[in-house]
Protein backbone atom coordinates (compact mmCIF):
# COMPACT_ATOMS: atom_id res chain seq x y z
CA UNK A 1 0.00 0.00 0.00
CA UNK A 2 2.53 2.78 1.24
CA UNK A 3 4.65 1.70 -2.24
CA UNK A 4 1.42 2.65 -4.36
CA UNK A 5 1.53 6.10 -2.38
CA UNK A 6 4.91 6.54 -2.38
CA UNK A 7 4.61 5.92 -6.58
CA UNK A 8 1.33 7.92 -7.30
CA UNK A 9 3.05 11.25 -5.49
CA UNK A 10 5.95 10.67 -7.49
CA UNK A 11 4.75 10.26 -10.78
CA UNK A 12 2.64 13.19 -10.13
CA UNK A 13 5.22 15.12 -9.08
CA UNK A 14 6.91 14.31 -11.91
CA UNK A 15 3.77 14.93 -14.21
CA UNK A 16 3.44 18.62 -12.93
CA UNK A 17 6.77 19.56 -12.84
CA UNK A 18 7.40 18.01 -16.37
CA UNK A 19 4.69 20.10 -17.44
CA UNK A 20 5.67 23.32 -16.03
CA UNK A 21 8.86 22.73 -18.14
CA UNK A 22 6.87 22.11 -21.27
CA UNK A 23 5.47 25.83 -21.19
CA UNK A 24 8.38 27.36 -19.61
CA UNK A 25 11.20 26.00 -20.92
CA UNK A 26 13.54 28.34 -23.66
CA UNK A 27 14.22 25.42 -25.91
CA UNK A 28 11.12 23.96 -27.66
CA UNK A 29 13.59 20.69 -28.03
CA UNK A 30 13.64 20.81 -24.43
CA UNK A 31 9.89 21.33 -24.32
CA UNK A 32 9.77 17.83 -26.40
CA UNK A 33 11.90 16.01 -23.99
CA UNK A 34 9.67 17.29 -21.29
CA UNK A 35 6.83 16.04 -22.41
CA UNK A 36 8.05 12.31 -22.85
CA UNK A 37 8.93 12.53 -19.02
CA UNK A 38 5.28 13.56 -18.79
CA UNK A 39 4.01 10.66 -20.59
CA UNK A 40 5.75 8.20 -19.23
CA UNK A 41 4.80 9.22 -15.65
CA UNK A 42 1.58 9.42 -17.13
CA UNK A 43 2.02 6.06 -17.82
CA UNK A 44 2.69 4.86 -14.57
CA UNK A 45 -0.26 6.52 -13.38
CA UNK A 46 -2.77 4.25 -15.74
CA UNK A 47 -0.47 1.45 -14.45
CA UNK A 48 -0.98 2.50 -10.43
CA UNK A 49 -5.25 2.31 -11.53
CA UNK A 50 -4.90 -1.09 -13.39
CA UNK A 51 -5.10 0.45 -17.17
CA UNK A 52 -2.15 -1.64 -18.37
CA UNK A 53 -3.24 -1.54 -21.91
CA UNK A 54 -3.73 2.13 -22.26
CA UNK A 55 -0.12 2.81 -20.36
CA UNK A 56 1.79 0.87 -22.81
CA UNK A 57 -0.69 2.34 -25.98
CA UNK A 58 0.25 5.78 -24.26
CA UNK A 59 4.43 5.03 -24.14
CA UNK A 60 3.85 3.12 -27.74
CA UNK A 61 1.95 6.28 -29.58
CA UNK A 62 2.83 8.94 -27.69
CA UNK A 63 6.94 8.60 -26.86
CA UNK A 64 7.36 6.32 -29.98
CA UNK A 65 4.88 8.25 -32.38
CA UNK A 66 3.93 12.06 -31.71
CA UNK A 67 6.69 13.26 -29.24
CA UNK A 68 9.38 11.86 -32.44
CA UNK A 69 6.62 13.85 -34.78
CA UNK A 70 7.55 16.82 -32.83
CA UNK A 71 11.14 16.39 -32.24
CA UNK A 72 11.30 16.14 -36.11
CA UNK A 73 9.26 19.40 -36.69
CA UNK A 74 11.39 21.34 -34.13
CA UNK A 75 14.38 20.15 -36.19
CA UNK A 76 13.85 20.62 -39.22
CA UNK A 77 12.52 23.79 -39.19
CA UNK A 78 14.70 26.45 -38.81
CA UNK A 79 13.24 29.00 -36.45
CA UNK A 80 14.32 32.12 -34.48
CA UNK A 81 13.04 30.54 -30.90
CA UNK A 82 14.46 33.50 -29.46
CA UNK A 83 12.34 35.80 -31.25
CA UNK A 84 8.98 33.67 -30.75
CA UNK A 85 9.45 33.78 -27.16
CA UNK A 86 8.98 37.39 -26.97
CA UNK A 87 5.88 38.46 -24.82
CA UNK A 88 6.45 35.33 -22.28
CA UNK A 89 6.58 37.37 -19.65
CA UNK A 90 4.38 40.28 -20.99
CA UNK A 91 1.24 37.40 -20.97
CA UNK A 92 2.68 35.74 -17.81
CA UNK A 93 0.16 37.75 -15.70
CA UNK A 94 -2.86 37.28 -17.54
CA UNK A 95 -1.76 33.24 -18.59
CA UNK A 96 -1.69 32.52 -14.98
CA UNK A 97 -4.71 34.34 -13.61
CA UNK A 98 -6.65 32.45 -16.14
CA UNK A 99 -4.42 29.20 -15.31
CA UNK A 100 -5.16 29.95 -11.70
CA UNK A 101 -8.97 31.05 -11.77
CA UNK A 102 -9.51 27.60 -13.54
CA UNK A 103 -7.39 25.33 -11.19
CA UNK A 104 -9.31 27.21 -8.20
CA UNK A 105 -12.83 26.49 -9.69
CA UNK A 106 -11.88 22.71 -10.34
CA UNK A 107 -10.50 22.02 -7.29
CA UNK A 108 -13.00 24.00 -5.25
CA UNK A 109 -15.72 21.61 -7.77
CA UNK A 110 -13.49 18.51 -6.97
CA UNK A 111 -13.89 19.28 -2.98
CA UNK A 112 -17.42 19.86 -2.81
CA UNK A 113 -18.46 16.73 -4.81
CA UNK A 114 -18.83 13.14 -4.24
CA UNK A 115 -19.55 9.54 -5.91
CA UNK A 116 -23.30 9.46 -5.17
CA UNK A 117 -23.48 5.53 -3.15
CA UNK A 118 -25.72 4.26 -6.20
CA UNK A 119 -24.06 5.59 -9.03
CA UNK A 120 -21.49 2.42 -10.06
CA UNK A 121 -25.06 0.35 -10.10
CA UNK A 122 -27.21 3.41 -11.90
CA UNK A 123 -24.58 3.35 -15.02
CA UNK A 124 -27.05 2.06 -17.91
CA UNK A 125 -24.70 -0.37 -19.62
CA UNK A 126 -21.76 -0.95 -17.21
CA UNK A 127 -19.32 -2.85 -18.58
CA UNK A 128 -17.55 -4.56 -15.19
CA UNK A 129 -13.61 -6.09 -15.68
CA UNK A 130 -14.31 -9.48 -15.74
CA UNK A 131 -12.23 -11.05 -13.12
CA UNK A 132 -8.95 -13.52 -13.89
CA UNK A 133 -8.58 -11.87 -17.11
CA UNK A 134 -6.08 -9.64 -17.94
CA UNK A 135 -6.97 -5.80 -19.03
CA UNK A 136 -5.45 -6.05 -22.10
CA UNK A 137 -8.13 -9.57 -22.60
CA UNK A 138 -11.25 -7.26 -21.26
CA UNK A 139 -10.85 -4.20 -23.39
CA UNK A 140 -10.06 -6.52 -26.70
CA UNK A 141 -13.50 -8.05 -25.89
CA UNK A 142 -15.13 -5.20 -25.65
CA UNK A 143 -13.91 -3.22 -28.61
CA UNK A 144 -14.46 -5.71 -30.58
CA UNK A 145 -17.93 -6.35 -29.70
CA UNK A 146 -19.45 -3.66 -28.72
CA UNK A 147 -17.33 -0.80 -30.00
CA UNK A 148 -16.76 -2.43 -33.66
CA UNK A 149 -17.93 0.44 -35.68
CA UNK A 150 -15.87 3.13 -33.00
CA UNK A 151 -13.14 1.15 -33.55
CA UNK A 152 -13.24 1.28 -37.05
CA UNK A 153 -14.31 4.55 -37.44
CA UNK A 154 -10.66 5.25 -35.55
CA UNK A 155 -8.51 3.59 -38.29
CA UNK A 156 -10.68 5.70 -41.35
CA UNK A 157 -9.51 8.81 -38.84
CA UNK A 158 -6.11 7.66 -38.80
CA UNK A 159 -6.43 6.53 -42.44
CA UNK A 160 -7.43 10.15 -43.39
CA UNK A 161 -4.96 11.47 -40.79
CA UNK A 162 -2.30 9.73 -42.67
CA UNK A 163 -3.59 11.12 -46.52
CA UNK A 164 -4.13 14.45 -45.12
CA UNK A 165 -0.58 14.80 -43.88
CA UNK A 166 0.84 13.43 -47.08
CA UNK A 167 -1.24 15.60 -49.54
CA UNK A 168 -0.21 18.77 -47.51
CA UNK A 169 3.66 18.20 -47.42
CA UNK A 170 4.28 16.67 -50.76
CA UNK A 171 5.48 19.15 -53.17
CA UNK A 172 6.20 19.03 -56.66
CA UNK A 173 9.89 20.33 -57.45
CA UNK A 174 11.06 20.48 -60.98
CA UNK A 175 14.81 19.64 -61.82
CA UNK A 176 14.08 16.24 -59.82
CA UNK A 177 14.53 12.86 -61.98
CA UNK A 178 11.66 10.31 -61.48
CA UNK A 179 10.31 7.15 -63.30
CA UNK A 180 7.19 7.92 -65.12
CA UNK A 181 5.88 4.87 -65.76
CA UNK A 182 3.02 6.21 -68.17
CA UNK A 183 5.38 8.34 -70.38
CA UNK A 184 7.99 4.67 -70.32
CA UNK A 185 5.14 3.05 -71.47
CA UNK A 186 4.20 5.62 -73.90
CA UNK A 187 7.36 5.50 -75.64
CA UNK A 188 7.70 3.29 -79.13
CA UNK A 189 10.51 2.30 -81.42
CA UNK A 190 9.61 4.71 -84.27
CA UNK A 191 10.15 7.91 -82.13
CA UNK A 192 13.52 6.86 -80.56
CA UNK A 193 15.12 4.21 -82.18
CA UNK A 194 16.25 6.18 -86.40
CA UNK A 195 18.61 4.21 -88.83
CA UNK A 196 20.98 6.12 -90.47
CA UNK A 197 22.86 4.97 -93.35
CA UNK A 198 26.79 5.40 -93.00
CA UNK A 199 28.89 5.70 -95.82
CA UNK A 200 32.01 3.48 -96.05
CA UNK A 201 34.92 4.55 -94.47
CA UNK A 202 33.15 8.03 -93.18
CA UNK A 203 31.43 7.89 -89.89
CA UNK A 204 28.55 9.17 -89.22
CA UNK B 1 -3.30 11.89 2.28
CA UNK B 2 -2.13 8.46 2.36
CA UNK B 3 -5.15 7.00 0.91
CA UNK B 4 -5.03 7.65 -2.59
CA UNK B 5 -8.67 8.22 -4.17
CA UNK B 6 -10.50 9.33 -6.97
CA UNK B 7 -9.90 12.82 -6.31
CA UNK B 8 -6.10 12.56 -6.20
CA UNK B 9 -6.15 11.21 -9.95
CA UNK B 10 -8.71 14.41 -10.31
CA UNK B 11 -6.67 16.84 -8.97
CA UNK B 12 -3.75 15.91 -10.56
CA UNK B 13 -5.66 15.90 -14.04
CA UNK B 14 -7.09 19.52 -13.28
CA UNK B 15 -3.80 20.63 -12.55
CA UNK B 16 -1.95 19.47 -15.38
CA UNK B 17 -5.11 20.66 -17.67
CA UNK B 18 -4.76 24.24 -16.24
CA UNK B 19 -0.86 23.89 -17.07
CA UNK B 20 -1.31 23.16 -20.67
CA UNK B 21 -4.08 26.50 -20.37
CA UNK B 22 -1.48 28.61 -18.95
CA UNK B 23 0.92 27.24 -21.96
CA UNK B 24 -1.22 28.46 -24.33
CA UNK B 25 -1.46 32.16 -23.30
CA UNK B 26 2.45 32.21 -22.34
CA UNK B 27 3.79 30.78 -25.54
CA UNK B 28 1.18 33.00 -28.02
CA UNK B 29 3.87 32.95 -30.82
CA UNK B 30 5.14 29.63 -31.09
CA UNK B 31 2.56 27.79 -32.39
CA UNK B 32 4.54 24.13 -31.75
CA UNK B 33 4.35 24.49 -28.00
CA UNK B 34 0.62 25.76 -28.03
CA UNK B 35 0.46 21.90 -29.94
CA UNK B 36 2.17 20.04 -27.09
CA UNK B 37 -0.40 22.12 -24.35
CA UNK B 38 -2.62 21.03 -26.03
CA UNK B 39 -1.23 17.48 -26.12
CA UNK B 40 -1.17 18.15 -22.12
CA UNK B 41 -4.94 19.17 -22.13
CA UNK B 42 -5.87 16.17 -23.29
CA UNK B 43 -3.56 13.76 -21.09
CA UNK B 44 -5.06 15.39 -18.21
CA UNK B 45 -8.75 14.56 -19.53
CA UNK B 46 -7.38 10.55 -20.33
CA UNK B 47 -6.28 10.42 -16.98
CA UNK B 48 -9.70 11.86 -15.96
CA UNK B 49 -11.40 9.18 -17.99
CA UNK B 50 -8.78 5.94 -16.67
CA UNK B 51 -9.78 7.70 -12.96
CA UNK B 52 -13.11 7.37 -13.50
CA UNK B 53 -13.15 4.14 -15.34
CA UNK B 54 -10.94 2.42 -12.26
CA UNK B 55 -13.71 3.74 -10.03
CA UNK B 56 -16.39 2.75 -10.93
CA UNK B 57 -14.83 -0.56 -12.18
CA UNK B 58 -15.92 -0.49 -16.05
CA UNK B 59 -14.31 -0.52 -18.73
CA UNK B 60 -16.01 1.78 -21.08
CA UNK B 61 -13.77 4.83 -19.63
CA UNK B 62 -10.74 3.15 -20.97
CA UNK B 63 -12.51 2.36 -24.67
CA UNK B 64 -13.13 6.30 -24.60
CA UNK B 65 -9.73 7.03 -23.42
CA UNK B 66 -8.42 4.78 -26.77
CA UNK B 67 -10.26 6.75 -28.78
CA UNK B 68 -9.28 10.13 -27.35
CA UNK B 69 -5.70 8.92 -28.16
CA UNK B 70 -6.10 8.56 -31.75
CA UNK B 71 -7.77 11.28 -32.40
CA UNK B 72 -4.82 13.36 -30.50
CA UNK B 73 -2.16 11.45 -33.02
CA UNK B 74 -4.14 12.28 -35.55
CA UNK B 75 -4.86 16.03 -34.41
CA UNK B 76 -0.95 16.14 -33.93
CA UNK B 77 0.13 14.46 -37.50
CA UNK B 78 -1.95 17.18 -39.11
CA UNK B 79 -1.33 20.62 -37.34
CA UNK B 80 2.52 19.76 -37.44
CA UNK B 81 1.76 18.76 -41.20
CA UNK B 82 0.27 22.42 -41.69
CA UNK B 83 2.69 23.88 -39.77
CA UNK B 84 5.71 22.59 -42.11
CA UNK B 85 3.91 23.77 -45.58
CA UNK B 86 3.42 27.06 -43.25
CA UNK B 87 7.29 27.33 -42.76
CA UNK B 88 7.75 26.22 -46.35
CA UNK B 89 5.17 29.12 -47.58
CA UNK B 90 5.99 31.43 -45.19
CA UNK B 91 9.57 30.84 -43.33
CA UNK B 92 8.23 31.74 -40.12
CA UNK B 93 5.63 29.94 -37.96
CA UNK B 94 5.00 33.14 -35.51
CA UNK B 95 1.13 32.84 -35.14
CA UNK B 96 -0.09 36.42 -35.28
CA UNK B 97 1.93 36.00 -38.88
CA UNK B 98 -1.27 33.70 -39.42
CA UNK B 99 -3.21 36.49 -41.09
CA UNK B 100 -3.20 35.70 -45.22
CA UNK B 101 -7.24 34.85 -45.11
CA UNK B 102 -8.03 38.02 -43.13
CA UNK B 103 -10.86 40.03 -45.12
Amino acid sequence: MIVQVVAFYLFSFLIVASGVMVISSKNPVHSVLFMILAFFNSAGLFILLGAEFLAMILVVVYVGAVAVLFLFVVMMLDINFVELRQGFLRYLPIGGVVAFILLAELLVVLGGWQLSAEAPTAIAAAAPAPENITNTHALGQLIYTQYIYLFQAAGIILLIAMIGAIVLTHRHRDGVRKQKISDQLKRRAEETVTLHKVPTGKGV
Amino acid sequence: MFDIGLSHYLTVSAIVFSLGICGIFLNRKNIIVILMSVELMLLAVNINLVAFSAELNDLVGQVFALFILTVAAAEVAIGLAIVVVYFRNRGSIAVEDVNMMKG
